[in-house]
């Protein structure tokens, strides 16, 4: 630890270990596709994969497999044939859709009550409990409420992601509010600024950074639940993909799948650490 | 001197204040004033009550009873035209050296645009020889540098007084010094009114006309009021050949040392708070 490596070296062993990975698992899976008679039972390998089926042991894809597959799906990404036949990126496009506005409806709830919240000691301690027992409910906790109450599947799961990540950004907020140092408060009442001055121009960039922090363990939060609800809800969105080519047993699919959940979770996360180092400062 | 101090109608009348929490009186029956164009420092032990005063004349803090009148009213809360130094600068790290001037600027003229704030601003550095580090960042200053973009802030807004909590304490000697002839000079050059909270003597000796005593907590009060006589423009470099530079400082010292302890606690019978003695040990 502590000496800088330098990046071609670090990238070099990332990209030896990914190549002894695939490799191992291309062997793993295509090594044993031997010659020999079948061992699967020829109605469950109809089910299958064609390689399944070919005479293949095993239903798990191989990376070039993978690949293959990975190449289809995205030379048409936003193909829509059907409600069930639609692109990746269609998918995709609607879990983002409703992970950002299920976001976004958080953030214009926890920033405003967070602030107030930590400017008012009573009113923190008054919420605090409500706060503490909401905050470990799982998020799908509240689907069949919200299914039942707004009777509509895609915005309940806007409702389960609203829901999912509000506390982090409400309790960083607050937290971040409420310690802003005591002489910048002083500053700002000794030059006269008002209330919205002093909160806009002093409170808010003072605690910026913690709310950024709490926004980036928000939407880190609301990508995981995403695909779950999805997955309980159906219809459309990357979670319902999945849980689809699993009942197709597509199993290439899946692992593309958690590949594209994957990549773009570390996207969202990116972009709001952008942010955060725009915001932050240094004493 | 009597007949001088009814003539001239102080700019800041402090009237019997005190300090007191159930079961300890911190200071107790506080008056002086401060002339308008004078520079008055406070000298005394840590736990005084020196920050507390300072601030009360600020208006951040109440008094447990007394009042402080200035220019003829009441003080109901922290004004522009008190301009307050503190002891850390209280820079806002966000914002650049002339970005936390122009914050302050914008508090005192609303009504003006940004071309115009910074502009002001950048004079205003240029007051305290910074304009060459506007564009730095509070963090990219070195501890003078921030003091004094500090004491530029405080004298952008054209504050009717001046108060300074320790505003060197935390520099190096060297610094520091530098920084007290600057102030000096500011401050003769403006004919600004100031009071300053301190425990550097030389520091005393070298701004102030008048040195208030103050004895140990609990229960301090200004036990003497030390005219100093010493000609102004004060230079540091030859200030300590100045005849009756030494009185002056031994009796403050003395003060300091010995009668800040003995004269502590209950004032002695026929006691007047409101005409503590002056004294002129420079003669």
């Amino acid at each position: 630890m502590g000496a800088q490596v330098p990046f071609w070296r670090a990238a070099l062993l990332s990209f030896l270990i990914l190549a002894a990975l695939l490799g191992a698992w291309e062997i793993a899976v295509k090594g044993n596709a031997g010659p020999s008679a079948p061992t699967v039972d020829p109605e469950l390998a109809a089910l299958l994969s064609p390689a399944a089926a070919a005479g293949g042991q095993t239903a798990m894809p191989a990376p070039s497999d993978i690949a293959v597959r990975l190449y289809e799906l995205l030379r048409d990404p936003f193909h829509q044939r059907g409600t069930n036949d639609q692109g990746i990126g269609i998918q995709i496009a609607w879990s983002l859709w409703r992970v950002l506005a299920g976001f976004a409806l958080a953030m214009l709830v926890a920033i405003p009550l967070g602030f107030v919240i930590g400017m008012s000691p009573l009113l923190n301690a008054a919420l605090n409990p409500f706060i503490q027992v909401l905050r470990p409910v799982s998020p799908l906790a509240w689907m069949p409420l919200a299914l039942y109450t707004i009777k509509d599947s895609s915005i309940s799961s806007i409702f389960v992601i609203f829901i999912c990540s509000v506390w982090p950004m409400l309790l960083n907020t607050a937290f971040g509010v409420a310690s802003v140092r005591r002489e910048w408060l002083n500053v700002a009442r000794t030059l006269e600024a008002g209330r919205w001055r002093t909160a806009m121009r002093v409170i808010l960039p003072a605690a910026a950074p913690t709310i950024l922090t709490g926004m980036r363990i928000s939407i880190g939060i609301a990508w995981l639940v995403i695909v779950a609800a999805e997955m309980l809800v159906g219809g459309t969105g990357i979670g319902y993909w999945v849980w689809n080519q699993w009942n197709n047993l597509s199993i290439a699919d899946i692992v593309i799948a958690i590949l594209m959940i994957g990549l773009v979770g570390l996207a969202l996360d990116r972009l709001l650490g952008l942010l955060a180092r725009a915001v932050a400062w240094q004493e | 001197m009597d007949g001088m101090q009814a003539a001239l109608k102080p700019y800041v009348a402090v009237e019997g204040i005190s300090r007191s929490f159930p079961g300890l009186t911190v200071f107790q029956d506080v008056w002086f004033g401060v002339n308008p164009g004078e520079f008055v420092c406070l000298v005394g032990h840590s736990g005084c009550g020196k920050t507390t005063i300072l601030n009360i004349l600020a208006g951040l803090d109440v008094p447990s009873s007394g009042t402080v009148v200035v220019d003829g009213r009441e003080i109901d809360g922290p004004s522009l035209d008190r301009a307050v130094i503190f002891q850390g600068h209280a820079l806002m790290p966000w914002l650049s050296a002339e970005q936390n001037v122009a914050f302050a600027l914008g508090c005192r003229h609303p009504s003006w645009g940004r071309a115009k704030l910074r502009e002001a601003a950048r004079e205003a550095l240029g007051k305290v020889g910074l304009a060459a580090a506007a564009e730095r960042k509070p963090s990219q200053l070195s501890g003078g540098m921030k003091q004094r973009v500090g004491i530029a802030r405080a004298l952008a807004i054209n504050p009717k007084m001046l108060l300074m909590d320790e505003p060197f304490s935390a520099l190096d000697a060297l610094t520091r010094g530098s920084l007290q002839e600057e102030v000096s000079r500011l401050v003769t050059e403006l004919g600004q009114t100031a009071f300053m909270i301190t425990h550097d003597v030389d520091e005393a000796i070298l701004l102030a006309d008048r040195i208030l005593l103050m004895t140990n907590g609990p229960e301090a009060r200004i036990a003497e009021v030390v005219i100093n006589t010493l000609p102004k423009p004060r230079i540091r470099a030859t200030l300590h050949h100045q005849p009756g530079y030494h009185e002056l400082r031994d009796h403050i010292m003395d003060f300091l040392i010995t009668r800040s302890r003995t004269l502590a606690g209950k004032a002695p019978d026929g006691w007047d708070a409101k005409r503590p003695p002056e004294v002129r040990p420079a003669g």
